[in-house]
């Protein structure tokens, strides 16, 4: 054990929070391994968030800096709200895991690292000129490096398997030693190892052994080294049923739910795409729901088809990111104009094109509000969270199926993959909103006799609903511009202009719950308003001004389009309005033209999510009285822009002449 | 097609109050005809008949049937067709699409309905033109077609739509033309296959192709080059005088004469619908030397698209309980009790906490 000595003052007081990121190769199970260190500690009762940060590529290089995979976990005994900024502990299981991560730790946090795999090659893969655990490159840090990798084969051993085989277990002997670190249940881990391994039991003991196994060594570090054991107490919750739950999970619920409220089967129509995949995954399962799954061969056949379900008169869904939602523009500007419900969820990801596909991005907004061809409004709704994604996905039903039109429904990469608590709501707590089909013809004709007006609309401007195979009630319909109320083709000046109108001023008319304030008051000097993702780091960076007495509120808008009718107004109590975003300022457009305020922005695009730090210093910058404001630019946050190591670009873009530059590429 | 109680109908019954807006003399007009004349002889149900199609001078069938219609965007009815008969199999889909929005922008739906085996009938109207758009060449025109953009010839090699069916899986391939009186039998033929059944019909665009398959499409005079296929039949053309034969040794098709009637001593081949081998040398004769093969090329059913999505969703769901709670409540759990002093009540709506707004959707 090469244990570098730091001076540390003794933390004497129990954290309220701690963040713990897993770092290795893509193929060292750090998502499993932090997924189940996840699942223990809701079972401890704190609250807490994830942040899982991995490659696009699936087997990248071994040892490489572009194949590092991380997963960051915030826990705490008060509420979390995001992945926390800058990590207490670092498991660093290679050299470019260390390299890639080393910038975010917080000074003096500890270093955990496996000697075995800082051999003299996976040096050189992460570009290290020399052993940076014996360099003393490290001493602003605590170090805790021994051979992980040899403790792990000693403690499999029994099970006789082959080296590689014995290797992949090094990751259950870190959880061990993280599970011994937070003063955690084992057991919950065994249940789960032997259910996973059912057909293999050695795999199963291996496994087991060496998670054991790094939890006993927990016990003898701590005599000697700057290991402690740390107790996070239970957070105080509303009591009630929890689980953990990702954002795609919570979709995928949540659409199943939206489709029982309007008791309709539901049609889901998707394309493998990152990271809106694990939707259709997740729905797949779920057939005795009613739930019909089909991938479709692009992601324009899975929109069309998921319109012609409803058509059919089922609740069609499309799911899909930023590049597959453009291919599904034109299927969308037929629903709008044969007026069906449809929803279409957006994970978003870093663009354009194919961008970031496994980084986060809210830079989908404008397509989603403006992107079609032709006058072709449609409601925009965001989840802020994983668990929000649940109710608004229930909403983007209703929307749907009351006023028959498309939905989008916007989460985003960390939406999507991001866990958090989620206390089991009682389906029964929300209103039905049964669809309605038309049974028989809805109007006079001249003469007195029953005729059929597909286009008649309702008093929410919806036009009535009518399936194929309702007897008397045959008609056409099609993306032509159609008669008001015939639906027959219709070209002519005045119709397409009433057309235009009644399109319109459906979708401006839904009704939106009114704006509430997240955190703080109705009126103030600043109002930090977001949409989305961006929820949780906004409300800490809030909270903390506010428990230093600045008149700042968070208010985080669900409806994109249309806003909540009262928004305008409550922004009116506001001096200012700060709108964060994850994009160039795209909400911050919709609000100047909408509300004809004025709005100032704070954009991110490096597909990270925001940190509570950088929120914290740009609210900052709006009150007088703070220590060294000096107004002006918020400064970036070198930690968390893009550098050579946490990409793809492994620094040979900087340096043609690396031996890597071909190898990489 | 689906077993549903026929109805009476009349040619009438399925005429919309919709002007027609072919060009007059299309050949669009003659189809649209033998459809109607068709459907009450397979006694559908107008109620749950629907057309489908995608864009083009076709793609306006719907809007001349009286049924059930949807006229979607261009290339993309095989997906739609798709959706529709997965909710609801009950329905007899039609899908009518040109050799544009088919071969060309929709290619790839049109390979994957025919991959899948998605139950209705696929009408591929072939014009080898543009024609709404004016006139452009298409996948189909033959090499050297002067238009608007290949003003010096197209260059391109066209695609046979019946071997691309046959490429991509279909069950179901058959030819006719627009005015041949043989179309209903063709069609009818296509409802009574279960699986993607797909025609293509030749038809003769007045303004900007006219006339190309005079050569055996003509109204009255072709009829010699016409070789029309019939299960069991032998393959005669000509008026019985000429046959099909196999040439054993070069492994290809030939034609041959046949004196007094005698088929058989002239070698000539019996058709059979499921002999796949057989079916796609007659999509590949070669116009010219050989007659055009018309009528059920091939008819081999297979299980379709929907009946397996039933079929899997059936056994998935078979002693589930579709229970939400349950599904809610799924995998690890626990439980906070109702001691804490300052509960996380300010979690708000969907973050799980406050039992006040769940109720608002």
């Amino acid at each position: 054990m090469a244990t570098q000595t730091v001076e540390r003052t003794a933390d004497t007081q129990t954290p309220e929070a701690v963040v713990v990121r897993f770092a290795g190769d893509s193929g060292d199970g750090m998502q499993l391994t932090g997924g189940q260190f996840t699942l223990s500690t809701a079972l401890a009762g704190n609250d807490l968030a994830t942040f899982p940060d991995f490659p696009a590529e699936i087997r990248a290089p071994q040892g490489t800096l572009f194949g590092v995979s991380a997963f960051q976990i915030n826990f705490g005994s008060r509420q979390i709200n995001t992945a926390g900024d800058a990590p207490d502990v670092l498991v660093a299981m290679n050299p470019a895991a260390l390299k890639v991560n080393l910038a975010a730790l917080k000074p003096g946090g500890l270093i955990i690292a496996d000697t075995g795999e800082f051999s003299k090659r996976n040096l050189e893969k992460a570009k290290y000129q020399t052993n940076p655990i014996e360099d003393g490159s490290l001493a602003k840090w605590d170090v805790l490096a021994f051979d992980i990798s040899a403790l792990t084969l000693e403690a499999v051993k029994p099970f006789g398997l082959g080296n590689k085989e014995a290797l992949r277990s090094k990751n259950m002997w870190t959880l061990g030693l993280a599970l011994w670190m937070f003063d955690r249940d084992r057991q919950p881990l065994i249940d789960w190892l032997n259910a996973k391994f059912k057909n293999k039991p050695e795999i199963a003991q291996a496994n087991i052994a060496a998670l054991n196994a790094g939890h006993a060594y927990g016990e003898t570090a701590e005599i000697s080294g700057p290991l402690k054991k740390t107790h996070i107490p239970a957070a105080e919750q509303e009591p009630g049923t929890y689980r953990t739950i990702t954002g795609a999970e919570s979709v995928s619920l949540g659409l199943v739910a939206g489709a029982q409220l309007a008791e309709l089967p539901m049609f889901f129509g998707g394309y493998p795409i990152t990271p809106a995949s694990a939707i259709l995954h997740h729905l797949a399962r779920l057939k005795e729901f009613g739930v019909t799954t089909f991938q479709a061969e692009d992601e324009i056949a899975a929109i069309c088809a998921a319109i012609g379900a409803s058509y059919a008169g089922q609740l069609g869904v499309t799911s899909s990111s930023g590049p597959g939602i453009a291919l599904k523009g034109e299927a969308m500007g037929l629903a709008i104009m044969v007026e069906l419900p449809l929803v279409i969820v957006n994970s978003q990801r870093g663009g354009p094109s194919t961008g970031l596909p496994t980084k986060t991005e809210q830079s989908d907004l404008y397509q989603a509000v403006y992107g079609r061809n032709g006058d072709a409004p449609m409601p925009v709704i965001a989840a802020r969270s994983p668990g929000d994604a649940f109710e608004v996905a229930i909403e983007a039903c209703r929307i749907a199926v009351q006023y028959m039109t498309p939905v989008m429904l916007l989460t985003d990469g960390y939406i999507a993959n991001a866990a958090e608590p989620w206390k089991v709501p009682d389906p029964s707590a929300f209103a039905p909103f049964p669809a309605k089909f038309l049974q028989e013809k809805n109007a006079k004709d001249a003469k007195g006799g029953d005729t059929l007006l597909p286009y008649k609309r309702d008093d929410k401007g919806a036009r009535p609903w009518i399936k194929p195979g309702t007897p008397g009630l045959m008609h056409r319909v099609g993306g032509i511009e159609k008669h008001v109320e015939t639906g027959n083709i219709d070209y002519s000046p005045d119709n397409h202009q009433v057309m235009t109108d009644a399109r319109k001023a459906k979708i401006d008319e839904i009704m939106v719950p009114d704006q509430e304030v997240s955190l703080g008051d109705e009126t103030g000097e600043l109002a930090v308003v977001g949409w989305g993702s961006t929820y949780g780091p906004i409300r800490q960076a809030v909270r903390r001004w506010r428990e230093k007495g600045k008149k700042v509120s968070h208010i985080h808008v669900r409806h994109i389009w249309p806003l909540p009718k009262n928004l305008g107004e409550l922004l009116s109590g506001f001096d200012r309005v700060l709108v964060p975003e994850m994009n160039t300022g795209q909400f911050k457009t919709v609000l100047r033209d909408q509300l004809f305020i004025d709005v100032e922005s704070l954009t991110k695009t490096s597909g990270q999510p925001f940190q509570i730090a950088e929120l914290e210093a740009a609210i900052g910058k709006y009150f007088d009285d703070v220590a060294g404001n000096e107004g002006g630019e918020v400064a970036a946050n070198l930690a968390q822009l893009p550098v050579a190591e946490s990409g793809h670009d492994d620094g040979s873009l900087k340096n043609k002449r690396s031996p890597q530059s071909g190898e990489d590429q | 097609m689906n077993d549903m109680t026929p109805i009476q109908t009349t040619l009438k019954d399925w005429e919309t109050d919709q002007e027609v807006r072919w060009c007059p003399g299309c050949g669009d007009y003659a189809i649209l005809k033998a459809v109607q004349r068709t459907l009450p002889q397979l006694g559908a149900n107008p109620a749950k008949t629907v057309f489908v199609s995608g864009i083009g001078c076709s793609s306006r069938f719907p809007y001349y049937v009286e049924s059930y219609g949807f006229h979607t965007i261009h290339g993309r009815a095989p997906a739609f067709a798709t959706g529709i008969k997965l909710a609801n199999p009950e329905l007899d889909v039609w899908m009518v699409t040109g050799d544009g929005d088919g071969l060309s922008i929709g290619g790839n739906h049109l390979m994957h309905v025919l991959r899948r085996n998605v139950n209705l009938q696929i009408l591929l109207f072939n014009n080898e033109i543009y024609g709404l758009t004016k006139g452009q060449y298409s996948p189909t025109s033959r090499i050297g077609t002067r238009t608007p953009s290949t003003p010096l010839g197209s260059v391109d090699r066209p695609t046979n739509p019946c071997a691309f069916a046959l490429g991509a899986g279909a069950r179901f391939v058959a030819r006719g033309f627009d005015v041949s009186k043989n179309l209903p039998d063709v069609l009818k033929a296509a409802h009574a296959h279960q699986g993607a059944a797909f025609i293509e019909i030749f038809q003769n665009c007045i303004v900007y192709n006219k006339d190309v398959f005079n050569d055996f499409a003509a109204p009255k005079g072709a009829e010699d080059q016409q070789l029309w296929l019939a299960d069991g039949e032998p393959m005669l053309f000509a008026k019985g005088t000429k046959g099909i034969s196999l040439d054993r040794d070069a492994l290809e098709l030939k034609v041959v004469d046949v004196v007094d009637g005698d088929w058989q001593a002239a070698g000539v081949l019996v058709h059979n619908v499921k002999n796949r081998s057989i079916a796609h040398m007659l999509i590949e004769l070669p116009f010219g030397p050989f007659p055009m093969a018309l009528g059920v090329l091939y008819d081999d059913p297979r299980p379709t698209f929907e009946s397996a999505v039933i079929e899997e969703r059936t056994k998935a769901s078979a002693g589930k309980e579709a229970n939400l709670a349950k599904l809610l409540a799924k995998g690890q759990t626990w439980t906070v009790p109702g001691t804490a002093q300052d509960p996380i009540g300010t979690r708000v709506p969907g973050q799980g906490g406050n039992p006040e707004t769940q109720g608002r959707a």
